[in-house]
C-alpha cells in the first residue's frame, strides 16, 4: 500500500509542478511524462505483487467528511484492472511527449500534463477505492482531468461540441451511480464497499442496482445507446489521451461493473440475457458504424464500442453459466471478458498511437486523404498492421485468445437444458462470428486505405516516420499482443484468482486445465502461422535478388496517366457491406453522377451520423429543453426580484413555523 | 440601564424607517453610519461592560460608524453616477412597508416563548425588523450602493438579537461575523466600482443584459 500511495503522491505532485512551470513547455515536457512513467512503477509493482504473489492490502487513513473514509484496497480484481491502467499510462506518457512537441510554446502543455497526471492518478484511486465517497469522488475526478483532456484544442468549435457532449453524458452517468451507492449503503447507513454485500438478501433491490450499474458504468464503458460521447471525444482528444481514455478509462465502467456484481449476491439468469444482448446490440453496430465511418480516430472510437460489447458478451456469458450452474462455461466466459479487457487496451491503445503518428507526420485523419504510408512509415505502419489483425481476432494475436474463450464458454452452453440458455449461447456465437468478419473487413479498409496504394494528397506524400518516442510504445504493444497470443496457454493462469474472486462462492472446479489445452493448439497454429509469415518473408527477400527489378507506380494497372484518385476509396471499399446493413445505419448520401457526354463536375459524398444520437438523444433534449422552456419566466435575471424570492420564502416559513399552535 | 437599551434600539427603528423614506444615496449611507453607531453602542450602554464586549462594540464603531460609509461614499464619488435612489417601490409605499414590517415584527415576538434574561422586550421585534427592512431594501432598490445598505441592515439586526438575546457570544463568533460583513462589504465595493467600470452605471437590474 506504500507504494500505491507513492504512486499517486509522484502523480499529484508532478501534475502540481507542471502547473507550476507552465511558462516553460521545455520543462514541462520533461516533468509531465517523467512524473508519469515513474508513479506508474511502484503501482505496476504493487499489482504485480499482488496478482502473482497474492499479496492483498488494505489502508485506511483518517479524512474527516462526512460519510466518507479513505479506504484503499487492493485485491485481484483491483490488481487486474491495476496493471493495464498504470502500463498504458506510462506508454501513453512517453508516447505523449514527442506527440505534443510541435505544441511547444502553442498550447498550455503544462494544465495538458498536469491533467494527464491526474486523471492517471484517479484512475487508480478508482480501481483500488473502498468507500463510496472516495469512489465517487475520484471517479469525477477522472471524468474532470479527461474533459479537460479532451478539450486541449478547445479552440474549435467540433472539439468543444465534443467535450461538452462527454461532460453531459459523463455526468448523466454518474448520477445513476450516486443513486446506486446510496441504494447500497442504505442497510448498512454507511457508504464503505464492507456493508453493500447486504442487499444481496433483497433480490428485488439487487435487480434494481444491477441495472442503476448497467447504466450508470455503461455510459463510461460505451454500451450502446449510451456511447454517444466515445464517436465524439476520442477524435478531439490527442491521440495519446485517446489512447488512454479508449484503452483503460473506459474499461473502468467494466470494472464498476464487475465490482457491483461482487455485491450483488448469486446472479438470476435474466442479468446474463440483457449483458449479452447489450453486447450483441454494442458489437454489431459498433463495428458496423466503424465500418462506416471515414475519420480514423472516429473509427477506432466505434471499434471500442464494439470491443465493450465482445466484453459485455463474455461476461454475460459467464452471468448465465454461473446462474444455470455450469462452472466451466462460466469461468470461460468471465476469463475470456477479463482477457479482452486487457488485450482491448494493448491494441486500442496501440492503434489510437497508430492513428495519432500518421495525424502527425500528415495532418490528417481523413481515411480519403492518406495512403501509401506503408513506404513513409514502414514502423509505424508495421505495428498498425499487428494492431488491427489483433483488433479483428485473429491468430497469433491477443484479440484471437479472448474473443476463443468467450467462444469456448457459449459453446460449453449450447448443451445446457433450457431454451433460453442456448438462445442466449447461439446468439452469443452467432453475433461474435459477424463481429469479427465485418471487424476483419473495417481494419482491412482502414489499413488499405492509409498504408497501401498511392498517397491521396500531397500531405501525405510528404509524410515522414515519426520519432523513436512515438515508435518506442507502439513496438511494444505490438510485442505484447503477440506474447499474450502465443503464451495464451500460461496467460489464462493469471486469471484464477480474478475469477475466482468474480465467481463468489460457486466452485469451478480446473477449468483451466480444460481451456489449456484448446489454448495450446491455438498457440501452436499461431507459432506456425507465424513461422510460415516469417518464411514468406524471406522468400520475398531471396527471390529477386539475383533478377532484375522495375519499380513502378502501385497499381498502376497499365494506364497511361493513373492518378491517386482513381484507387479504391475507404467508402467504396465499404460500400457493399454498409449498403446491406444500410437500414441499420441510416447513412445520408449526396450524389450528383457525371451528365453528357463530356461531363464536367461530379461528387459524390457519404455522413454517417450517429443512429441514437439522432433518434434518441436529440428528440429527447429537445423536449427537455421545450418543457423547460416554459419556466423561463422564473429566469428572468432581475437581482431584486430573485431576492425577493428568497425574502418571500423565509417570511412564509416564519409565519408558518410561528402560526402553529 | 434599560432605558438607554431603549433608547438604543428606538434609534435603530427611526435610522430604518429614515433609510426608507430618504432619496438622496449620500444621506443614506450616512444614516447607515448613524444606525452602525447605535447597534455598537447598544452593547456598551446593556451594562456589564467587559473588555470583550467594549472591544467587540469599538470594533461594530469603527467598521461600520466610519470604515463602511468611507468605503461607500467613495464607491460613489469614483462613480458619477446618478445619487438618486431609483426605488422599485416609491417612498411612501416604502414607508409603509416599513410599518408592516414593524408590526409583523410585534407579531411574531408575541408568537416566540418568552425570552429569559433579554435586555429589553423591544430587542427581538427591532432585530425582526431591521432584519426584514434590511431584505426589503436589498429588494426595491435600483443601485448597487443601496443593496449594500440593505445588506448592512439586515447585519444590525442579526447584531441586535445576537447580542440582546444571548449575552455571552463567543468573541470568535461575533468578530468571524464582523469578518464576514468586511469581506462582503468590501467585495461589493470593488463590484460596485467595475459594474460602473464596465457599463458606465451601477444599476443592478440592467445586468439582466447579462442573461444568456
Amino acid at each position: 500500500m506504500t507504494l500505491i500511495i507513492t504512486a499517486l503522491a509522484i502523480w499529484l505532485a508532478t501534475g502540481a509542478l507542471c502547473l507550476a512551470f507552465s511558462k516553460r513547455p521545455r520543462l514541462v515536457q520533461a516533468i509531465g511524462p517523467a512524473g508519469a512513467v515513474l508513479g506508474s512503477l511502484p503501482a505496476l509493482f504493487a499489482a504485480g505483487c499482488a496478482l502473482f504473489c497474492g499479496s492483498t492490502g488494505a489502508l485506511q487513513l483518517p479524512w474527516s467528511l462526512p460519510g466518507a473514509n479513505f479506504v484503499i484496497g487492493m485485491d485481484a480484481i483491483s490488481a487486474f484492472f491495476t496493471l493495464p491502467i498504470v502500463s498504458i499510462c506510462a506508454l501513453a506518457a512517453i508516447y505523449g511527449r514527442e506527440y505534443l512537441r510541435p505544441y511547444e510554446g502553442r498550447k498550455a502543455l503544462g494544465v495538458s500534463w498536469c491533467m494527464f497526471n491526474l486523471l492517471s492518478a484517479s484512475m487508480l484511486l478508482v480501481v483500488l477505492a473502498r468507500n463510496g465517497v472516495l469512489f465517487l469522488l475520484a471517479w469525477e475526478a477522472m471524468s474532470l482531468s479527461s474533459f479537460f483532456l479532451v478539450m486541449f484544442e478547445g479552440e474549435k468549435p467540433e472539439v468543444r461540441r465534443a467535450g461538452w457532449t462527454y461532460l453531459v453524458a459523463t455526468h448523466i452517468g454518474a448520477a445513476f451511480l450516486l443513486v446506486l451507492f446510496v441504494l447500497l449503503g442504505r442497510p448498512t447507513g454507511s457508504l464503505d464497499f464492507d456493508g453493500f454485500g447486504q442487499i444481496a438478501g433483497t433480490p428485488a433491490l439487487a435487480s434494481l442496482a444491477f441495472v442503476l450499474a448497467v447504466v450508470g458504468f455503461g455510459t463510461k464503458a460505451g454500451f450502446m445507446p449510451l456511447h454517444v460521447w466515445l464517436p465524439e471525444a476520442h477524435p478531439a482528444a490527442p491521440s495519446h489521451v485517446s489512447a488512454v481514455m479508449s484503452g483503460v478509462m473506459i474499461k473502468t465502467g467494466i470494472y464498476g461493473l464487475l465490482r457491483t456484481l461482487l455485491w450483488l449476491g448469486p446472479p438470476p439468469l435474466w442479468w446474463g440475457y440483457l449483458l449479452v444482448g447489450i453486447g450483441v446490440v454494442s458489437g454489431v453496430l459498433g463495428i458496423l458504424f466503424a465500418l462506416a465511418q471515414h475519420d480514423l480516430k472516429r473509427l477506432l472510437a466505434y471499434c471500442s464500442v464494439e470491443n465493450v460489447g465482445v466484453i459485455a458478451i463474455g461476461l454475460g456469458i459467464g452471468l448465465i453459466g454461473l446462474g444455470s450452474h455450469h462452472p466451466l462455461p462460466a469461468a470461460l466466459g468471465l476469463a475470456g471478458a477479463l482477457l479482452h479487457v486487457v488485450n482491448h487496451a494493448i491494441f486500442k491503445s496501440l492503434l489510437f498511437m497508430g492513428a495519432g503518428s500518421v495525424l502527425h507526420a500528415t495532418g490528417s485523419r481523413e481515411l480519403d486523404q492518406l495512403g501509401g504510408l506503408l513506404k513513409s512509415m514502414p514502423s509505424t505502419g508495421a505495428t498498425f498492421m499487428a494492431g488491427a489483425a489483433a483488433i479483428s481476432g485473429l491468430p497469433p494475436f491477443n484479440g484471437f485468445v479472448s474473443e476463443f474463450l468467450i467462444y469456448f464458454a457459449a459453446f460449453g452452453l449450447l448443451g445446457a437444458a433450457g431454451i433460453p440458455v442456448v438462445l442466449a449461447a447461439l446468439a452469443a456465437i452467432v453475433s461474435l462470428a459477424l463481429i469479427g468478419g465485418l471487424a476483419a473487413a473495417c481494419f482491412t479498409k482502414a489499413f488499405g486505405t492509409i498504408f497501401l496504394g498511392e498517397a491521396r494528397s500531397s500531405q501525405a506524400e510528404h509524410a515522414h516516420e515519426a520519432g523513436p518516442g512515438m515508435r518506442a510504445p507502439q513496438i511494444l504493444l505490438a510485442a505484447l499482443c503477440l506474447a499474450i497470443g502465443v503464451t495464451a496457454p500460461f496467460a489464462i493462469g493469471v486469471l484464477k484468482p480474478v475469477v475466482k474472486q468474480l465467481a463468489g462462492a460457486t466452485d469451478l472446479g480446473d477449468w483451466t486445465g480444460a481451456a489449456a489445452l484448446p489454448l495450446a493448439v491455438v498457440a501452436c497454429a499461431g507459432v506456425g502461422l507465424l513461422a510460415l509469415f516469417c518464411l514468406l518473408i524471406a522468400l520475398r527477400a531471396m527471390l529477386p535478388a539475383r533478377r532484375m527489378t522495375t519499380a513502378a507506380g502501385t497499381w498502376d494497372c497499365g494506364y497511361i496517366a493513373p492518378t491517386p484518385r482513381m484507387q479504391y476509396t475507404a467508402s467504396s471499399f465499404s460500400d457493399p457491406l454498409t449498403r446491406f446493413f444500410g437500414p441499420l445505419l441510416g447513412i445520408r448520401r449526396k450524389f450528383a453522377g457525371p451528365r453528357g457526354f463530356f461531363p464536367d463536375r461530379a461528387s459524390h459524398s457519404t455522413e454517417t451520423p450517429d443512429m441514437s444520437r439522432e433518434r434518441i438523444y436529440k428528440p429527447a433534449f429537445i423536449a427537455i429543453e421545450r418543457a423547460m422552456a416554459k419556466f423561463q419566466w422564473i429566469q428572468h435575471g432581475r437581482l431584486n426580484l430573485y431576492i425577493l424570492y428568497i425574502v418571500l420564502t423565509l417570511l412564509a416559513l416564519l409565519t408558518w413555523k410561528l402560526g402553529r399552535p | 440601564m434599560n432605558a438607554w437599551t431603549d433608547i438604543m434600539l428606538v434609534v435603530l427603528i427611526l435610522t430604518t424607517f429614515w433609510l426608507l423614506g430618504s432619496s438622496r444615496l449620500a444621506s443614506c449611507i450616512r444614516i447607515c453610519a448613524i444606525q452602525g453607531v447605535a447597534t455598537g453602542l447598544l452593547g456598551v450602554v446593556g451594562g456589564g461592560l467587559s473588555i470583550r464586549v467594549a472591544a467587540i462594540s469599538l470594533a461594530v464603531i469603527v467598521l461600520k460608524g466610519l470604515a463602511f460609509p468611507w468605503l461607500l461614499s467613495r464607491a460613489l464619488r469614483e462613480s458619477n453616477t446618478s445619487h438618486e435612489v431609483q426605488p422599485f417601490v416609491g417612498y411612501v409605499a416604502s414607508l409603509l412597508v416599513g410599518v408592516v414590517i414593524l408590526g409583523l415584527s410585534f407579531w411574531a415576538d408575541s408568537c416566540l416563548p418568552a425570552l429569559s434574561h433579554v435586555a429589553s422586550r423591544l430587542v427581538a421585534p427591532v432585530a425582526f425588523a431591521l432584519l426584514i427592512a434590511g431584505l426589503f431594501l436589498i429588494v426595491a432598490r435600483k443601485t448597487a450602493v443601496n443593496q449594500v445598505l440593505g445588506y448592512l441592515v439586515m447585519e444590525n439586526g442579526i447584531y441586535t438579537f445576537g447580542f440582546g438575546v444571548v449575552r455571552e457570544i463567543p468573541a470568535l463568533v461575533e468578530l468571524g461575523v464582523l469578518m464576514d460583513v468586511f469581506v462582503a462589504v468590501f467585495v461589493m465595493g470593488i463590484a460596485i466600482y467595475r459594474i460602473n467600470r464596465t457599463f458606465d452605471h451601477i444599476d443592478s437590474d440592467q445586468l439582466t443584459l447579462l442573461k444568456g
